[in-house]
């Protein structure tokens, strides 16, 4: 995928390809490709590579000069993915701040908190993980049982979360807890801010199928945070979570693009290899495994179009995550059946080459996120509008 | 980046949509479908005065508007969405295209302006008794007579060639595939029209006896500019099968809001709002082809024409294919009826489906293409 974004962005473009031909060698060089969304492969080396980006200052590029950001535009923005994308840098281990958190401090959280977080999320001093999930709350989230309670100047907060995607590294995380204990479901939710180092703070890493200790289970007893650490309104935690979940991600499509792209083109030479394209039934499903990948090419171009044109994305938007995921998974199981017998040998220590650990981890990108079922029931309602489901 | 519609882009579709609400609703898809030639010529002839369908993409010089394949596509899109009955694919997406395609000025100068003003309706016999869509498939025979070229031989499964003024037919001739004019009442040409599963699209076979015809551009040169004519049209066609789709989920949410079974609109259960979201996937999946596919012919990039066109057939027909059954069966029976206009979708998809070769053919074009 070649792509031109046009003059007004050609000097930032070439900038940022110097840069990255000056930095992306040695160490970081040796981790091109590795990492994903799930994947926490060579965590330490993709940590530094984050700082070194921080040195240069190309993370925020959208986000404003006061708390350590470029204040470039949405184009940049998507510009500098392409480009990162293209150069197949590291995935970057603080992803989880960088699209989530700190979007989120930018659209609903306070002043001071902008100050206070945005800039150490910029210079990756501060990690964040998500605590949101629940053991009885996963895709039903509005049942969270964790709870808060105000005690002075603090909040004091107690519960479980899990699934926090590289909780063992969250110096900070961003919690959904209930603090009117006699509310229910959507009301009487807060947004907090809540730092790990604390004795009422436990966090232990969950083993994934791909033997990575990626995401985390956190134990909240009376852990303490400020009462200014409050995200949105006190009781309206739902509304932030919700803010949270839809800020739009359409610059950070691209580099999972480029990966199924060059999976797709691996598959090819793969296929080539092993004779495969003689079978007729193998031949099929090689042929859509492509089709498939060039189809959510240009359904992320639709969205990135309409966002940079100032226009709302259409229902594109909304069905490309449950075809993506579905069709990546697909793509994973084809791949592992074409590498036969050999694609079945491990490496010592469950070492997972780049083919088996993108199919186990595809496993997870129709659960994270909203579940295939989630994003159903979401495309029905809301884009369709068919009538909800009576709630019990 | 030019990936998305402008304004004047969706007011076209806007004029458009309305436009073919009023002369293409349900009941005048019936009548025409009911009717053995299936052509209105006053729809016909008020879709180019009033609007300019016929000539939207022609260029200035041969009469029409110029326009780019991105507004082609809306257009088709719609009469997708319509099930607009009448030689409009046939004179617009086969004739016209491959007059533009083909190496002869003067036949561009001398055809177009007819096919741009709506007076002319044409269309391109290429398919045989063997219905296939590529180069061995052509065998009809072209001789050079002193009187001049004649055909002699059939072809059939023609998209309007009952009513066609004009004919553009590939022959073959010593040196290989070329394409002729042929004149509707031209000597020894019969057309009989084929009764068609999918009455919205009407058929004809030809028999050429000795039949004069005229060459267009140099003799055996043809098939390139009919292998990109079939690529154009291979992606209007999946426009007019993605609009296609869209109406028939919009009438699949719009039963499924009002139909009531277990104290419930069905559309709440999940069997039945799930199975409609796979199909909106389906339909946005399907709209990514066919953009790709505009795109690519905005673009003139040839190599990429032949693998997004056929990307968008080997993908849009099925599509349409499970939108239009998935539809049947979010209705129920009443969607099984003849009365219902369900089964329309689903004829047309299945005739649409192998209307320029089947979805594996396309595959294997584009796997051509890739180099595998």
């Amino acid at each position: 995928m070649e792509l031109d974004f046009g003059p007004a962005v050609r000097d930032f473009r070439d900038e940022l390809r110097d840069w990255l031909a000056d930095h992306l060698v040695g160490e970081f060089a040796a981790h091109r490709g590795v990492g994903g969304p799930t994947d926490g492969a060579a965590w330490e080396v993709r940590l530094a590579w984050d700082r070194e980006l921080a040195r240069g200052h190309w993370l925020g590029v959208s986000w404003p000069r006061e708390y350590g950001g470029r204040g470039l535009g949405l184009l940049e923005e998507i510009v500098f993915e392409y480009e990162y994308a293209r150069a197949n840098a590291p995935y970057r281990a603080t992803g989880n701040a960088l699209d989530l958190l700190g979007p989120l401090l930018l659209k609903m959280g306070a002043e001071e908190q902008k100050k206070r977080f945005l800039p150490p999320v910029l210079a990756v001093e501060e990690l964040w993980g998500q605590g949101f999930s629940e053991p009885g709350a996963g895709s039903d989230l509005a049942s969270v049982r964790t709870r808060a309670e105000r005690d002075g100047e603090a909040w004091v907060v107690s519960g479980q979360k899990v699934w926090t995607s590289f909780g063992v590294h969250a110096d900070w995380l961003y919690v959904l807890a209930r603090t009117d204990p006699d509310s229910a479901r959507h009301r009487g939710l807060t947004m907090l801010l809540l730092p790990t180092d604390q004795p009422g703070v436990e966090i232990r890493p969950i083993r994934n199928l791909a033997g990575q200790d990626e995401f985390a289970e956190v134990f909240l007893s009376d852990a303490r945070t400020g009462a200014d650490m409050v995200v949105g309104e006190a009781g309206q935690g739902w509304r932030t979570a919700m803010a949270a979940l839809g800020i739009e991600r359409g610059a950070t499509l691209l580099p999972q693009q480029l990966t199924f792209e060059r999976e797709a083109e691996a598959l090819l030479d793969l296929a080539r290899e092993r004779g495969a394209l003689d079978d007729p039934m193998l031949r099929r499903r090689i042929i859509d495994a492509w089709i498939s990948v060039r189809i959510m090419r240009t359904t992320n171009l639709r969205t990135l179009a309409e966002l940079t044109a100032g226009r709302t994305p259409g229902a594109q938007a909304t069905t490309a995550k449950l075809y993506a995921s579905t069709r990546h998974q697909q793509l994973g199981h084809l791949a592992q059946e074409l590498a036969g017998p050999a694609g079945q040998i491990v490496g010592e220590d469950y070492g997972l080459d780049t083919r088996q650990r993108s199919f186990l981890l595809s496993l997870a990108e129709t659960i994270y996120g909203g579940s295939s079922e989630i994003q159903r029931t979401i495309i029905g309602e809301q884009v369709l509008g068919l009538p909800k489901e009576p709630r019990p | 980046m030019d990936l998305t519609f402008s304004q004047e882009q969706d007011e076209l579709r806007k004029v458009v949509r309305s436009f073919l609400a009023k002369h293409s609703d349900e009941a005048a898809v019936r009548r025409l479908a009911a009717d053995t030639r299936g052509h209105d010529p006053v729809v016909w002839r008020r879709m180019a005065g009033e609007i300019g369908l016929q000539g939207l993409a022609v260029p200035e010089e041969y009469g029409g508007s110029g326009s780019s394949y991105a507004d082609l596509g809306i257009v088709f899109e719609e009469a997708g969405r319509a099930l607009l009955c009448g030689p409009y694919f046939a004179t617009v997406a086969l004739a016209a295209e491959a007059l533009l395609r083909c190496d002869d000025e003067q036949a561009r100068c001398d055809l177009l302006p007819g096919i741009a003003s709506g007076e002319t309706i044409a269309t391109l016999a290429l398919t045989e008794d063997s219905g296939r869509w590529d180069e061995p498939g052509i065998r009809l025979a072209a001789h050079d007579t002193p009187g001049g070229w004649r055909l002699t031989g059939a072809k059939t499964y023609v998209p309007d060639g009952h009513l066609a003024d004009l004919l553009l037919v590939a022959a073959r001739t010593p040196t290989g595939v070329s394409l002729f004019v042929v004149d509707a009442d031209a000597h020894g040409l019969t057309r009989t029209p084929l009764p068609t599963l999918d009455q919205t699209r009407k058929q004809a076979r030809l028999e050429f006896g000795g039949t004069p015809a005229r060459l267009l551009g140099a003799q055996g040169a043809a098939w390139p500019a009919l292998e990109r004519t079939l690529a154009t049209a291979s992606v209007l066609l999946a426009a007019e099968q993605v609009g296609a789709a869209a109406a028939a989920l919009e009438a699949a949410a719009d039963y499924a809001r009002i139909r009531v079974q277990y104290g419930r609109p069905i559309g709440s259960f999940q069997g039945i709002k799930h199975k409609c979201a796979d199909m909106l996937v389906e339909i946005e999946s399907a709209r990514s082809a066919v953009y790709a596919g505009l795109w690519a012919l905005d673009g003139r990039d040839d190599a990429e024409i032949g693998l997004a066109a056929a990307l968008a057939q080997a993908f849009c027909s099925e599509a349409f294919t499970r939108v239009a059954g998935d539809t049947i069966q979010v209705h129920g029976g009443i969607g099984f009826t003849w009365e219902h206009p369900a089964h329309l979708y689903l004829k047309r998809a299945k005739s649409s489906e192998v209307l320029l070769g089947t979805p594996s053919y396309h595959r294997e074009l584009l796997a051509a293409r890739l180099g595998i």
